[in-house]
């Protein structure tokens, strides 16, 4: 009888002990969510302040101005970085998924790509200045289009492998059996079966590379003209917020807020496409 | 048995090993890009190293007018700022990750695990400038200067939090035994003489006296505006936040919930359950999140740069400004000239914090991996 009293009060005590505990673990959720929350209230209280028309026809000035070059620029960069490195990484992913499979070879691949994922993107930047800047004598729109370009093919190689292993094993023996070759094997069933997948990652890729600053720096480096000469210098969103969020002058501060709101807001929407096509394309197949 | 010939089976054969050439030349960039990383980064720096050999590495001088350059300050910036980013932000992302995976209401786990990742998209220039507009003017004024006159009040706490943290760690390694007590003691005396340290003289720590500053503290100092070393870390903390929130949540997910059900069954709590069933089988993958973590804040330029004062010297409190490698190199690399020996100097720090990377996200990679074959 007192075993078993003693037991309880043990017991109230471990559980008293769990709740506090659980009670701690929802208050530090809940000051992280909190802190995450008021950063998206700041963009959009100050960022919808300065949004009009102008901040998109305008282009870049010492003083006032707007953001549409470099808008046109950011554009232009992070639809050529992701042209360029979609191909490396879809090849990239499809040899780790059907060719290398389990080999060490592949081991090795899918291990440095882990790591160029999350690689300091400044270095990047200095990479292909050496690579590009300096043999082509000069900043240039393509300098930086090669930066987001490295910037993005981990990410999609990572994805595309592992969306192609989700496609099962039956399909890739359906096909040989019916005398395909490899490559028709890939290019017409097991690419079209995961084409959902794919699509997500390089939405993903899309939405992280047009956020990218550091590496444009020293690639892309900055323009006050309309220019979609990517053999010179080129804006872009994320340096123009760079270089007005820093500058004295109100106005431009209020346009590098406006920016911020912009690319915000592009970013989110690519990531809530990747996911949508993932859920919509993929559940549909 | 002759094997049959099939009609056209040579051009067959040929499509096929040029498709999948094409696919391993793909693969062979992915390595070369890595490789090609390093040598050219070594290269380009090769000036600096030739200049000032090993002793780049710890010595302390960034000075463009007598053509003099160390790696000492940005290198201990970097490291001061992504370990304190972490101390604050891992124990918030894990709450966050064991609230989404165990105590949230149902309805609320996907969207706001959905918002997690969302916000670990951000890029982090926006976390800059709301650093820099933000957080910083909050630091400087009523955060700093309270913080400075209450040191005594942070050092009894960081104390308290020590002695939690290593009567948990005594206890995985020694279990209840007669050794850990022991040990647990001794920590404890200690922790109760410098608790009475500091109620007693409601004083800062000095530290290690150094030679153009006999004494500094550890809270006292500081920047104009707000920016250094303790802003550029909140920041930081706040930008990998949603980062180790969503890989924490992802390792806890492995845990099979047999496991779990096992111990809920025997009458654990479920705060039982978590630090004798959950953290157990994934401890491995736990810390691969926490590397990753820290491989991300190493090499963060953006959120850093608008918030870390930019100072080339060595911080000498937590609120002074100094500088790290990613926001040297953003912030020198554009005015240095090229071929001289502050861009070599700039491309040296460039391949510095390039292996120290690797080394991290390798290791954050072997833990992870590890974790997902036992786990």
């Amino acid at each position: 009888m007192s075993m078993l009293a003693l037991n309880r009060a043990n017991y109230q005590r471990r559980k008293l002990g769990s709740i506090a505990m659980n009670l701690a673990c929802t208050l530090a959720a809940m000051i992280g969510i909190v802190f995450l929350a008021l950063i998206l209230i700041t963009l959009l209280q100050k960022g919808l302040a300065g949004l009009s028309l102008s901040v998109f026809t305008e282009n870049m000035r010492a003083r006032g101005g707007g953001l549409g070059n470099a808008i046109l620029g950011s554009l232009i960069q992070t639809g050529l970085g992701a042209l360029m490195g979609t191909p490396l990484g879809m090849a990239a992913g499809v040899y780790l998924a059907e060719v290398g499979h389990n080999s060490r070879f592949a081991a090795v691949v899918r291990f440095v790509n882990d790591i160029l994922l999350s690689a300091p993107s400044v270095l990047i930047g200095l990479f292909v200045y050496q690579l590009v800047v300096l043999p082509m004598h000069g900043f240039s729109g393509f300098a930086g289009s090669v930066a987001l370009a490295l910037l993005a093919m981990p990410v999609i190689a990572r994805t595309t492998e592992d969306i192609l292993k989700l496609v099962p094993d039956s399909y890739r023996e359906g096909s040989i059996a019916l005398g395909a070759r490899e490559a028709t094997t890939v290019g017409r069933v097991i690419i079209p079966a995961a084409f959902g997948g794919i699509l997500t990652g390089i939405l993903l890729a899309v939405a992280r590379i047009s956020g990218e600053t550091a590496p444009l720096i020293f690639t892309s480096f900055n323009s006050f003209n309309w220019s979609s000469d990517l053999t010179k210098p080129m804006a872009s969103l994320p340096i123009a917020i760079y270089r007005n969020a820093q500058s004295p002058y109100p106005e431009l501060v209020q346009l590098a807020w406006t920016g911020a709101l912009i690319i915000t807001f592009g970013v989110l929407l690519f990531n809530i496409l990747s996911r949508l096509s993932h859920h919509f394309i993929s559940g549909r197949r | 048995m002759t094997a049959i010939p099939i009609e056209g089976s040579r051009k067959f054969h040929l499509g096929d090993s040029a498709f999948k050439a094409l696919l391993l030349l793909a693969a062979l960039i992915i390595l070369a890009t890595l490789g090609a990383i390093l040598v050219i980064l070594f290269l380009a720096g090769r000036l600096a190293f030739q200049q000032f050999g090993l002793p780049f590495l710890w010595t302390d001088a960034w000075d463009p007018v007598r053509d003099v350059y160390g790696a000492l300050s940005p290198i201990i910036g970097t490291l001061a700022s992504s370990a304190l980013a972490l101390v604050l932000a891992w124990p918030v992302g894990f709450g966050i990750a064991y609230f989404l995976t165990e105590t949230c209401p149902k309805f609320l786990r996907t969207p706001l695990g959905v918002a997690v990742e969302l916000l670990a998209a951000i890029p982090s220039i926006v976390y800059g400038m709301w650093g820099l507009f933000v957080m910083a003017p909050l630091i400087a004024d009523p955060i700093q200067p309270w913080i400075t006159a209450n040191a005594w009040m942070i050092w009894i706490a960081a104390i308290i939090a020590l002695y939690f943290a290593f009567s948990g760690v005594v206890g995985s390694a020694l279990g209840r035994t007669g050794l850990a007590r022991i040990a647990n003691g001794v920590f404890l005396l200690g922790a109760l003489a410098a608790i009475g340290y500091f109620a007693w003289f409601r004083t800062d720590l000095p530290v290690l006296p150094s030679l153009d500053n006999p004494f500094w503290w550890w809270f006292q100092g500081g920047a104009i505006g707000g920016a250094g070393l303790f802003t550029a870390a909140v920041v930081l903390a706040i930008m990998i936040l949603p980062f180790i929130a969503a890989t924490s949540r992802d390792v806890l997910l492995t845990t099979p919930q047999l496991l779990k059900d096992g111990g809920y069954a025997m009458g654990a709590t479920r705060w039982e359950v978590l630090t004798g069933i959950v953290i157990p089988a994934v401890r491995g993958s736990l810390f691969g999140a926490v590397f990753l973590g820290l491989g991300r804040a190493l090499g963060e330029t953006m959120a850093v740069t608008f918030v870390i004062g930019n100072a080339t010297r060595a911080p000498d409190s937590f609120f002074a400004p100094t500088t790290s490698i990613a926001a040297l190199v953003a912030n020198s690399f554009p005015e240095a000239v090229n071929g001289s020996l502050k861009q070599g100097s700039l491309f040296a720090l460039g391949f510095i914090l390039f292996v120290v990377s690797f080394l991290v996200l390798a290791m954050a990679r072997l833990l992870l991996r590890q974790g997902r074959m036992t786990g």
